[in-house]
């Protein structure tokens, strides 16, 4: 069925080095739109470096890595225009901590000429009714929680319009009792179709929001398919083991 | 002491001018050179960091006063008799202006580059993972915050460079050191006219950095 759908990411064949060290030795995916794709995995396997080619926040070592039509491992694509169609929200939030959470929302907009200011603000007091942090329009990233930090994140990288988003382990830097506010407003965003990737250890989270898991571990994917069949039903050893530990 | 104050008061006041004068024509290119050669450094670019690091090596590793003499004597003599295309004189105020650039540039692009390395790296890649430039994203987002942890180095290296200025009178320029050297050639009164020289010193450096106090305060207002 998704695959009656656009492409928005196609992955061949990617390798990623630090120096000697072979991070992913070859991946090969592709993710259409409206789906929601978790990527599990113990730490160390990969899946965040994975997440971060997917808009060349590392360079690429080898392979082809198609997003949106543009072929970013070509040197001659432009990566910033490239970027402002893939939002991204980190672990550890990444506020500018020197704007407040309107300046936040407006900075790429009005910089990059998609917005005057006045839509980039209507659109950011929109988005950020949409996180329920409407409220905070004047706060600095200094005043606020983890849990509204993130959701002003996800809001920011909204604000481009942007066709993918890619989480990489947005709750794992979060007190446990800010962990729901942001899955919600994850889900939600689901609910409206928004191709995603997640880097995450939230089992739930990828049970109930994933059409698709993918399970890497030592740079490989080792298993991906539905969650009831990679989360629920996983027929290699190396997923078996890694549920066990954290179910 | 009324004498000297009285007699040469007003030649070491002028002084004091020459000194403020060439110490802020010299931070004014220094905050340039500074800021060239400290993203120079940060950029990634391999040739820029090496001819960066050249650069702050090779400053920091020759005095003030040999930097002096080979700018006032040797680039002219370099110029005109060893190249022997002649013509070029260099004044005291040129000559001093360079060599405080220089020396202070070095410093400021080593106060500068450590300034943007501390700034988290996630604040430039959540910028750029918007579509923002290199450039863009050093601009709105890094240098703002670098400057902050930046401030208290650079206000003390101006008060170094305002210092610093006394090496100058080896070249002949006429600022605080070099008149004073005169009045105690005229008078003998060395007591008297190095403790007005240095009162003097004392009293634009301690304005001075009360005054950077208060930006600094200002600066960091309204932050947690």
């Amino acid at each position: 069925m998704a695959e009656n759908k656009e492409l928005r990411i196609h992955v061949e064949h990617l390798k990623k080095s630090f120096g000697t060290l072979e991070v992913l030795k070859d991946i090969s995916t592709d993710i259409h739109e409206g789906e929601v794709v978790v990527v599990l995995g113990p730490s160390g396997s990969g899946k965040s470096t994975f997440l971060r080619c997917l808009n060349r926040l590392e360079d690429i070592t080898a392979g082809t890595v198609i997003v949106n039509g543009n072929d970013i491992t070509d040197k001659h694509t432009d990566i910033n225009k490239a970027r402002e169609n893939v939002g991204m929200v980190f672990q550890h939030f990444n506020l500018f901590n020197n704007m407040d959470v309107l300046g936040n929302m407006m900075l790429a907009p009005v910089e990059l000429k998609k917005a005057s200011k006045e839509q980039a603000k209507e659109k950011a007091v929109e988005l950020l009714t949409r996180v329920g942090m409407q409220d905070k329009l004047h706060a600095y990233p200094a005043q606020l929680s983890g849990g509204q930090k993130q959701r002003v994140a996800i809001a920011r990288a909204l604000a481009m319009n942007p066709k993918i988003m890619l989480f990489d382990e947005p709750t794992s830097a979060l007190d446990p009792e800010m962990v729901g506010e942001v899955l919600a407003v994850m889900k939600q965003l689901a609910s409206e179709g928004m191709t995603m990737v997640v880097v995450t250890h939230e089992i739930g989270f990828a049970r109930e929001v994933a059409n698709r898991v993918i399970f890497m571990e030592n740079g490989y994917i080792v298993e991906e398919g539905t969650p009831s069949e990679v989360i629920d039903n996983p027929k290699e050893a190396r997923t078996i083991d890694f549920l066990s530990k954290v179910l | 002491m009324i004498q000297i104050l009285v007699g040469f008061g007003p030649m070491m006041l002028k002084a004091l001018g020459q000194t403020l004068l060439l110490a802020l024509l010299g931070l004014f290119f220094a905050c340039i050179i500074g800021l060239i050669f400290g993203l120079m450094n940060v950029v990634k670019n391999k040739a820029c960091n090496i001819i960066a690091t050249i650069f702050v090596d090779v400053i920091r590793g020759v005095p003030m006063i040999v930097l002096a003499y080979f700018i006032f004597f040797g680039i002219p003599y370099l110029w005109n008799n060893m190249l022997g295309i002649g013509g070029m004189t260099l004044t005291a105020l040129t000559a001093g202006t360079i060599c405080l650039a220089l020396n202070c540039g070095a410093y400021m692009a080593e106060i500068i580059r450590a300034g943007i390395q501390s700034v988290d790296k996630g604040q430039m890649e959540a910028a750029r993972s918007l579509g923002l430039s290199y450039g863009v994203a050093m601009r709105k987002v890094v240098l703002p915050q670098a400057i902050r942890t930046m401030i208290p180095s650079i206000i003390n290296q101006f008060i170094i460079t305002l210092k610093d200025t006394s090496i100058l009178s080896v070249i002949g320029f006429p600022e605080l050191v070099n008149t004073t050297k005169n009045v105690v050639g005229i008078t003998f009164k060395s007591f008297q006219a190095w403790a007005l020289a240095g009162l003097m010193y004392l009293v634009v450096i301690i304005a001075l950095s009360r005054l950077a106090k208060m930006l600094e305060r200002r600066l960091n207002r309204g932050r947690e």
